[in-house]
């Protein structure tokens, strides 16, 4: 008999619960597409003023829409109280921990990616911006899942988390956000934003690396609240 | 020496060795402070030269200087702290690095203070989105995170191991914080402000300048162990010696 490996059978647990929840499931991509078409409502329905804001506005709201279901990675499991045995088995936690971005990933960075393209249309996003955007915003929503983790573990056990996970959150996306909306406003400028689509990538990459462990140590504080 | 040192960082971390201890540094720290502050401000703001160039305007840096450099010295601190506590569980680390996260969170406060109010004179507006003055921004947003973070939980030894690994996550975060800013500035808008033009400040500007940054140094210091002091009470109140003291 073949063992299934824990991160496997984790993801597909949470992906199973994901898809059974039902109307939760679009709820960050819906809020992300709600958001974006207030914009040209407060600001300003000419494809002109909407061609400059666009790269900005869509970064900005595709970082409240993963940030709204932050809150969820660590929480539902703590709730119901399997996230315990998780932190007692005998696999290492941080690649629990990255099962759970994952997760969280798909429900939210990557229906976001995808339909991101749609929203440049209606923002009236020139065509040079399109690529640079799907690239950084696939690898950008990446990080902000992996860091929001580390938030979303300390705040696990507390009641109303949900803002405080926002601020302590937030000034660590910083350089997300200057990397991708740039590279999409470098596109559209007509220069080159290769380099920092790889900035950010890199950004991904230590993120990748370093970010699971702070989240497994972060955890086995938070849960003691 | 090293058997002296030994001995020295062990007894450090005992609370009521501290406490004791500090209470009898205090008062010769406290002087100094207050002859270093004094001094030094009497010096810059009364017998500096004035700037050819921003006339009197140019003394706050007296204030913002000193204050902006210990905004930024007090978050590696308040890191640090919270890397000793969480490696080697000493309980007086956790004191220190929750007691330098408002300490901090206030230097910084007024270091953006100050520096628009220097900026209404000498850049003609109160806020510009320069590329230090977003680092700084996002400093002070750094804080307020560990602040509230600190404040959320009920028990106090969860909130600060949860403050430590906040603290470390956004030192590691701060040098590419600052880079990123950095590049995002010059890639949006060409340097058009340049505040000290090449030109290196004169000796006589740079002494009295040199006296408040010890000074606030010393400042820092007394009030962070007034501080900890105080969060060393509040947390060791049920044990014998600090009921005798009280």
């Amino acid at each position: 008999m073949v063992s299934e490996s824990g991160f496997g059978a984790l993801l597909r647990r949470d992906l199973l619960l994901a898809f059974r929840s039902g109307g939760e499931l679009l709820n960050p991509l819906v809020f992300f597409v709600m958001t974006t078409s207030l914009v040209p409502l407060a600001i300003s329905p000419s494809p002109l003023q909407l061609a400059v804001m666009a790269p900005g506005m869509i970064w900005i709201t595709a970082l409240l829409a993963t940030l709204l279901a932050l809150d969820s990675v660590f929480k539902d499991d703590f709730d119901d109280g399997s996230l315990l045995p998780l932190l007692l088995c005998p696999q290492s936690l941080w690649l629990s921990v990255l099962a759970k971005v994952l997760v969280h990933w798909l429900r939210t960075g990557l229906p976001i990616t995808l339909v991101a393209p749609l929203l440049g249309i209606m923002l009236a996003l020139p065509e040079a911006g399109f690529l640079p955007l799907v690239i950084g915003l696939a690898c950008g929503t990446a990080c902000f899942s992996l860091i929001g983790a580390v938030g979303a573990a300390l705040t696990v056990a507390l009641q109303k988390g949900g803002v405080l996970l926002s601020l302590i959150v937030i000034p660590l996306y910083f350089p997300v956000l200057i990397f991708g909306a740039s590279a999409v406003q470098r596109a559209v400028e007509g220069l080159q934003y290769m380099p920092v689509l790889a900035l950010l990538g890199a950004f991904f990459a230590f993120a990748l690396l370093t970010t699971p462990f702070a989240a497994a140590a972060a955890l086995r504080v938070g849960v003691n609240g | 020496m090293w058997q002296f040192l030994k001995t020295w960082y062990h007894r450090l971390a005992s609370p009521k060795w501290f406490y004791h201890t500090s209470g009898r540094w205090l008062p010769y720290l406290a002087a100094v402070t207050i002859l270093l502050l004094v001094s030094g401000a009497i010096w810059g703001l009364g017998f500096a030269p004035e700037d050819a160039r921003q006339g009197n305007s140019y003394r706050i840096i007296y204030i913002h200087v000193p204050v902006s450099v210990l905004a930024l010295v007090g978050y590696y601190l308040m890191a640090v702290a919270g890397a000793i506590a969480l490696i080697w569980k000493i309980k007086l680390a956790d004191m220190v690095m929750v007691s330098a996260a408002p300490l901090g969170a206030v230097l910084t406060f007024l270091a953006l203070l100050t520096g628009s109010i220097w900026g209404k004179p000498t850049w003609g507006t109160y806020w510009e989105w320069d590329a230090r003055i977003t680092s700084m921004l996002v400093l002070l947003f750094l804080y307020l995170g560990v602040l509230a973070l600190s404040r959320a939980f009920t028990s106090r030894d969860t909130a600060y191991k949860a403050c430590a690994i906040l603290s470390l996550v956004g030192t590691v975060n701060i040098p590419i914080i600052y880079k990123s800013v950095d590049w995002w500035y010059t890639l949006h808008q060409p340097a058009t402000i340049k505040l000290t033009g090449g030109s290196t400040i004169h000796p006589a500007m740079f002494k009295p300048l040199l006296v408040m940054i010890i000074g606030f140094y010393c400042f820092y210091a007394l009030v962070l162990i007034l501080n900890t002091r105080a969060e060393i009470l509040r947390r060791e109140q049920r044990s014998a010696w600090v009921r005798e003291l009280i």
